[in-house]
């Protein structure tokens, strides 16, 4: 054995090398973990992937217009950008409103330019009406129907139409609209609001996470700490709540908060606030804070307590037995032990926060809505290539922030329990 | 793309297959029961083909996904008006022929019985309804709202109030409120100085407002004491009033009414029951069985030329129906080409105003 070359690689009985012939015997068993797992993420794929991407798609895909457009699809390629529109321009456009109107697909087209021009889809239809019977010069013709017809910047959103992929829904969902010469601009500032609420949204889930690890960090604790028959308890407690219907929880906290509600009236009766006085608690910004900190409460708690329960009493022990004051134990010891559990309680909150909207719907009233309350509202206007949209910068917003946590936290010390 | 569509909708549509012979999807609520009890039950009695109801937020929303995914499980929907014109212009919808509609029971053909508007290139109107405002008649007990300049007046009439949370007759209600004649309030919505002027009147109560969004929640908001006085729809609080009477009066000053209306998806798996169906639901009896179980006005001429009566057996319908004479004086009748043209956008700054403090 001691002649043996340092570099010759361990062998088996039969004379292969050792590295190969466990590789060999590892790739059945990992075939068949992979056969074990396959269903799941065959799951996952159909029903979670696909209609994902399905979606996003959505986002830059609409083909209202250029399916209809033909003639205007191929005035467009031939003439770039800054081309005067001229009779040409006008000659393709009755020529497709025409077999619009045959097809009944004016409202299609009109429809995917009212989301960028407001206004359209009458103009689109009407003129389809009258196209067959008009005569040269068109141009004169068609804005004689609806002066609209002249304007630049209409052309310049049905130039960017004409392609079924276009950023005009990512252009509106960061409150610009197009220009004339095919740039983009601020909407008026009344006009504005995606951006507002994509903040609002971030800083409100902040505020609700904070408000969450706060509270849930005493009760964690204490679930660590009391024997099994009180903590069990305290666990039943939290989960209740855990596993009552949404909506039951919702509309508990509206007869509780209302001002005709169950707060208010004991505050009266109390002789607290006067009858006139009566504090508003919900519809509002507050409420959404409140019934959602309540609600997401049992996502904190419990990534914290299953790291808690783990943390053996001894290190405090023996800080305390060197000298420790009880608060340096507790944030030099007890602190960052429990790091993990911060972290995936945190991520867990937020990330569902962000993404929520029955409860704001309910209780927000009209300053605590959230960005996801707007992408409800667009999927029920069929507006989905907004809906789309906003959800896409919602998720790229949530990844950014995920790999900023992972830089600065690590993914790795996540522990969910 | 599309198979892709079809089969993930297949596999959330197995929920929806039902054995019945034809499928139906309205609101729910007691509007969606007021069908059931007006048309499905007496259509199936009569034709032996079963009928089932299913219930949604918002019919226009699902059946759209639908008729895209190539998997239609619905026959036929109850839409509002502007959404018949809209779904239809997006090629959702089967065309309606007014021919095809059965004359009414004075002989009078379908196109002449029904009133103006009422059946559209796909869709066929079961009903004209109201945006109201209302208040409690034990809590306000003085001197009584009359009009919708009141309902703005704090002064007079402190406490909350209850909106619709969007821009569809809200600015046309505030408008009229700041004294713009219905007959003018479309022609001032379309320019942006109307527009600004209705959000101006919409800002003067601003802070005492209490949005709702499910028709359901205003007579709620109502019977809590949240609000003073609240929009809704006239039909759910004709409900609240008279089946759970509460002390609910509706002020019909600056109504705002619409048509709603049965559409059939393009793909509806019974199409000729479904045909069929329609035909016998816009029929003169069918809409006067209809507005026998809810305050809404039937479409049809005929089917008012006898009094109806409420399903309690006393309560006569005539003149809780957006459409009576008493009620039409200020009425404004909701202008879908207007809305389908500018939804989105007023939306936007509706939106954009509510979430600016």
């Amino acid at each position: 054995m001691a002649d043996a070359p340092q570099t010759m690689p361990l062998q088996t009985a039969d004379g292969r090398p050792l590295k190969a012939a466990l590789a060999q015997a590892q790739v059945k068993a990992k075939r068949r973990a992979f056969l074990l797992v396959l269903p799941l993420l065959a799951f996952v794929v159909l029903s979670f992937v696909f209609p994902i991407f399905q979606m996003l798609e959505r986002s830059v895909f609409n083909d209202g217009f250029s399916a209809n457009t033909p003639s205007l699809t191929a005035w467009f390629s031939q003439h770039p950008q800054g081309a005067e529109i001229d009779e040409s321009a006008y000659a393709a456009l009755v020529a497709d409103l025409v077999t619009m109107q045959k097809a009944k697909t004016a409202g299609q087209a009109g429809t995917r330019i009212n989301y960028v021009y407001p206004g359209t889809i009458s103009v689109f239809k009407s003129t389809a009406r009258d196209a067959a019977k008009m005569v040269p010069p068109l141009k004169d013709a068609v804005i004689a129907t609806n002066p609209m017809w002249g304007d630049p910047v209409l052309w310049a959103a049905m130039r960017n139409a004409s392609h079924p992929y276009s950023t005009d829904f990512y252009m509106a969902a960061t409150d610009r609209k197009p220009t004339a010469d095919g740039g983009s601009e601020k909407v008026a500032p009344e006009q504005r609001i995606y951006i507002y609420l994509f903040i609002k949204t971030f800083i409100l889930s902040g505020v609700i996470t904070g408000l969450c690890l706060l509270l849930a960090f005493p009760i964690a604790h204490l679930m660590a700490v009391l024997p099994t028959a009180k903590s069990n308890l305290l666990m039943i407690l939290v989960l209740l709540p855990f596993w009552t219907s949404l909506l039951v929880r919702t509309t508990a906290w509206i007869a509780l908060l209302q001002e005709q509600g169950v707060i208010n009236d004991i505050l009266v009766t109390l002789g607290i606030l006067a009858d006139d006085g009566r504090v508003r608690m919900i519809y509002n910004q507050i409420g959404t804070i409140i019934v959602m900190t309540h609600i997401l409460l049992p996502f904190m708690v419990l990534p914290l307590y299953s790291v808690m329960r783990v943390i053996p009493p001894s290190y405090a022990r023996a800080a305390r037995s060197l000298g420790a004051t009880s608060w340096t134990t507790f944030r030099r010891i007890y602190l960052p032990q429990t790091l993990p559990g911060i972290a995936a309680g945190s991520l867990l909150v937020f990330i569902l926060a962000v993404g929520y909207y029955i409860t704001p719907a309910l209780v927000g009233g009209a300053d605590g809505q959230l960005i996801s309350n707007l992408i409800s509202f667009h999927m029920n206007k069929a507006n989905w290539s907004m809906a789309a949209a906003l959800a896409a910068i919602l998720l790229a917003a949530v990844l950014i922030l995920y790999w900023l946590y992972d830089q600065l936290i690590g993914i790795d010390r996540l522990k969910l329990g | 793309m599309k198979k892709i569509l079809i089969l993930s909708t297949a596999l959330t549509g197995f929920a929806f297959a039902a054995n019945a012979d034809i499928t139906v999807m309205s609101w729910g609520g007691a509007y969606g029961a007021a069908q059931t009890e007006g048309h499905l039950k007496p259509f199936t009695a009569s034709t032996g083909i079963a009928a089932t109801m299913v219930d949604s937020d918002n019919p226009a929303t699902p059946i759209k996904a639908m008729v895209e995914a190539g998997n239609v499980t619905v026959d036929v929907a109850s839409v509002e008006y502007a959404d018949a014109i809209r779904l239809c212009d997006e090629g959702v919808l089967e065309p309606v022929d007014v021919a095809s509609l059965p004359a009414g029971d004075d002989g009078v053909a379908a196109a002449d019985d029904f009133i103006a508007g009422a059946v559209t290139e796909c869709g066929v109107s079961t009903d004209v309804w109201a945006t109201v405002f209302a208040y409690d008649t034990s809590k306000i007990t003085g001197d009584a709202p009359k009009t919708a300049a009141d309902f703005f007046d704090l002064t007079k009439f402190p406490g909350k109030r209850g909106l619709h949370k969007g821009a569809k007759a809200v600015l046309e209600f505030a408008l009229m409120a700041d004294g713009v004649a219905p007959a003018d309030v479309y022609k001032t919505l379309s320019t942006p100085e109307g527009v600004d002027k209705a959000f101006a009147k919409l800002d003067t109560i601003k802070a005492d407002v209490v949005w709702w969004e499910a028709g359901s929640q205003a007579p709620q908001l109502l019977a809590d004491g949240e609000v003073a006085m609240t929009t809704a729809y006239n039909g759910r609080i004709f409900n609240a009033a008279v089946a759970e009477g509460k002390p609910f009066q509706i002020v019909w000053d600056s109504q705002v009414f619409e048509n709603e209306m049965y559409v059939i998806p393009k793909g509806a798996p019974n199409m000729e029951q479904a045909k069929q169906f329609v035909a016998y639901a816009t029929s003169t009896q069918g809409e006067r069985q209809q507005a026998q179980h809810i305050s809404y006005g039937p479409a049809r001429k005929s089917s008012m030329a006898e009094p109806i009566i409420y399903v309690d057996g006393k309560t006569e319908m005539g003149p809780n129906v957006p459409t009576a004479a008493a009620n039409m004086a200020t009425a404004l009748g909701s202008d879908f080409q207007f809305w389908v043209d500018h939804d989105a956008e007023l939306n936007d700054r509706f939106n954009a105003w509510l979430a600016a403090n």
